[in-house]
């Protein structure tokens, strides 16, 4: 796309995936675009809606039990933007989010629910609950080390040939015993960081706006980033 | 030693006073060797300088004897105040409006886990009335322990997420509790749904209209998982049956209405939410002791700070206001405190207490923070200061939040921090300085 029109950012429903404080990365994503000169809007796409499928980034986010089964029959009846976010967006999905576009969530109770099946992922339970912070060396290039906070009950298998976002260096992730975080496919990007993981990590905000935009992006200096990021990745420095 | 054994005397002579109410307060002898241990406990943990010993008294007394709560709370009429949001200033409120009808043990620090609530009802063993601060997750196992006469149940919404459990969760077991307790009357906030659900389990329930500023936690029906349609006038209902209810008591402008009654509330503490809190300890002062309505309304009036908060304190060349928010939905109300410009220190801390999750500040809308001089401080400055800067506001970030101050201009400054940053500067503006 080119620079002149505005990047759209579709919040993909803040009100019911937004639990784990994961709208911050629309914030980051549009406020890095703004400082460099180029408009960038954020649609927060809520369940009354019609859905715009003509954004050029989709952020899902993490929530509770219940929202996740809301949040995924309210994607399956809106066909149109589940083909945009398989096969044209660029689509940012964290926790809740990342498990509801695989095959199958099977809940505590060992209840098998349905989920999206854009991803080649099935996620069961876990005895004990990954609360903690979380750092993985992301297998994206000149993204490098991604810290963020995980707080989840899932354990996500990766189907042959997908790909993980990251290798995890401390911390659980999907928890699958391959010491893995999230999924990565031409289209999403997957992980369970929180934190916001994109505030956390300015480097993986500029992947994502790079691939959108197709363009250079100049270097912004947030002063308090580096105390920042040495408080979180001091553990493996 | 010497002020241990002082500790000591104190604990045994408020045993004494216990048996003179014995109808009050009728301890085992286990359990008043318990409490005399946790005595001895709170004067070595204050000799030691760890801080005022409520907690640690409390823990080492239920230790010994797990039923002291029970049988602290035998012969009086307790009410408990609970939800994610002003359990503290409520509590105040209504430990006020009940001191007009006698005595009455309170919680006042905020110690509101059962460890703190053991050290507040031994330290007022006289007190037939018993007003307690009790954090949300504990509420089930303290109802169950005390059998309380009125349970205040705010609101609840996102807090903690690490420490703690998802909100809806936390309600089901709150719900479950009040159930078992039919004698028990429930004060609850029907302006937020996922109180609505949990209050709708007990067996008697006087619904006010508390407000809730920050519903993003209640888009979806706690009941079902359906989206709530909204109505006229804060209305608003779910296909399943779960709706708001009628409510016995509702805000207009400063004054709490009921039912031939209209009250103006003249209240010192700031915010709306103030508001809705001093209507809710109204109608649970009336409930528990009966307070005339105008009575309660005189007390609150005079409340000028809770436990250090909103309290002004001189510091150097600042007048600063101190200010607690430690959630969303928390800040969310505090931001219309902060209407006016005053420079502003921000301090959060991400300990236990506070949730090591520090993601919950991009909930926050600082964008609605108009520009200020601002210091960025606490043990998680960092965070805020990113945060900040997203928000487009400039700021000092400095760890240290008396540091912080320096940097701001002379005169008056408003201060806002979370839970352990808060103590954590109080204890060095209002108990050193």
């Amino acid at each position: 796309m080119s620079t002149d029109s505005a990047v759209t950012i579709g919040l993909i429903l803040p009100d019911v995936l937004g639990t784990y404080s994961d709208a911050g990365n629309s914030t980051v994503l549009a406020q890095r675009l703004r400082w460099r000169g180029i408009p960038a809007s954020i649609h927060p796409i809520l369940a009354r809606e019609a859905p715009p499928t003509t954004c050029d980034i989709y952020l899902l986010g993490g929530g509770e039990d219940r929202a996740q089964l809301f949040a995924t029959s309210w994607l399956r009846s809106h066909q149109t933007l589940l083909n945009t976010i398989a096969e044209r967006a660029l689509t940012l999905t964290v926790c809740a989010g990342l498990q509801i576009l695989g095959h199958t969530m099977t809940d505590n109770h060992g209840q098998h629910q349905p989920g999206l099946g854009l991803l080649d992922i099935t996620t069961t339970p876990r005895r004990q609950r990954a609360v903690g912070e979380i750092i993985t060396q992301c297998h994206l290039p000149d993204v490098g080390m991604l810290t963020g906070f995980e707080n989840h009950q899932g354990a996500t298998t990766l189907g042959p040939g997908t790909k993980p976002l990251g290798r995890v260096v401390t911390g659980v992730g999907n928890g699958d015993g391959h010491a893995v975080d999230g999924v990565l496919t031409d289209h999403i990007l997957g992980t369970y960081l929180h934190g916001p993981v994109l505030a956390r990590n300015p480097a993986l905000a500029d992947h994502i706006l790079r691939r959108v935009t197709d363009h250079t992006l100049p270097a912004i200096d947030l002063p308090d980033l580096p105390a920042l990021r040495s408080t979180y990745l001091k553990t493996v420095v | 030693m010497a002020r241990l054994r002082i500790a000591g005397i104190g604990i045994t002579m408020s045993l004494n006073t216990a048996q003179r109410h014995r109808s009050r307060l009728r301890l085992g002898g286990w359990a008043r060797v318990a409490a005399l241990a946790g005595s001895i406990a709170a004067g070595l943990s204050q000799r030691l300088g760890y801080g005022q010993g409520s907690m640690i008294g409390g823990r080492v007394t239920l230790a010994l004897c797990p039923s002291m709560l029970t049988q602290l709370a035998a012969g009086r009429r307790v009410v408990l105040v609970s939800g994610t949001n002003g359990k503290t200033t409520t509590s105040h409120l209504l430990a006020a409006a009940l001191r007009t009808a006698g005595l009455v043990a309170h919680n006042a620090s905020g110690s509101n886990m059962p460890d703190g609530i053991v050290a507040a009802l031994i330290a007022h063993p006289e007190a037939e009335l018993a007003v307690i601060e009790v954090d949300e997750l504990h509420l089930a196992a303290v109802a169950d322990a005390v059998n309380p006469a009125v349970v205040v149940l705010l609101n609840l919404t996102r807090d903690q997420l690490d420490r703690t459990t998802e909100v809806r969760k936390i309600a089901g077991r709150i719900g479950e509790a009040l159930a078992h307790h039919v004698d028990t009357v429930v004060v609850a906030n029907a302006d937020d749904p996922i109180t609505v659900q949990a209050a709708s389990k007990a067996a008697r329930t006087i619904w006010v209209a508390g407000g809730a500023g920050w519903r993003e936690d209640a888009a979806s029906c706690p009941n079902c998982g359906e989206l709530l349609e909204d109505g006229e006038n804060g209305q608003w209902s779910c296909t399943c049956g779960l709706a708001r209810p009628p409510v016995t008591w509702w805000l207009s402008d400063n004054v709490a209405h009921t039912a031939g009654h209209a009250v103006p509330l003249e209240l010192q503490l700031p915010g709306r939410f103030n508001l809705s809190n001093a209507t809710m300890a109204l109608a649970a002062a009336h409930q528990v002791a009966k307070v005339p309505f105008v009575t309660a309304a005189t007390a609150f009036a005079e409340l000028s700070e809770v436990a250090n908060r909103y309290a002004t304190v001189r510091y150097g060349q600042h007048t600063v206001r101190l200010l607690l928010a430690k959630n969303p939905a928390g800040w969310t109300e505090m931001i219309s405190v902060l209407a006016e410009p005053r420079p502003l220190v921000v301090s959060i801390n991400a300990q236990g207490a506070d949730g090591r999750d520090t993601s919950w500040l991009w909930d926050v809308p600082f964008e609605r923070l108009t520009a200020r001089p601002i210091a960025a401080s606490g043990e998680r400055a960092a965070d805020l200061g990113v945060r900040l800067s997203y928000a487009d506001l400039e700021h000092h970030t400095t760890p240290d939040p008396l540091a912080g101050l320096a940097l701001l201009p002379p005169g008056p400054v408003d201060v806002v921090a979370n839970y352990t940053a808060f103590r954590q500067l109080t204890q060095r503006l209002v108990h050193v300085h």
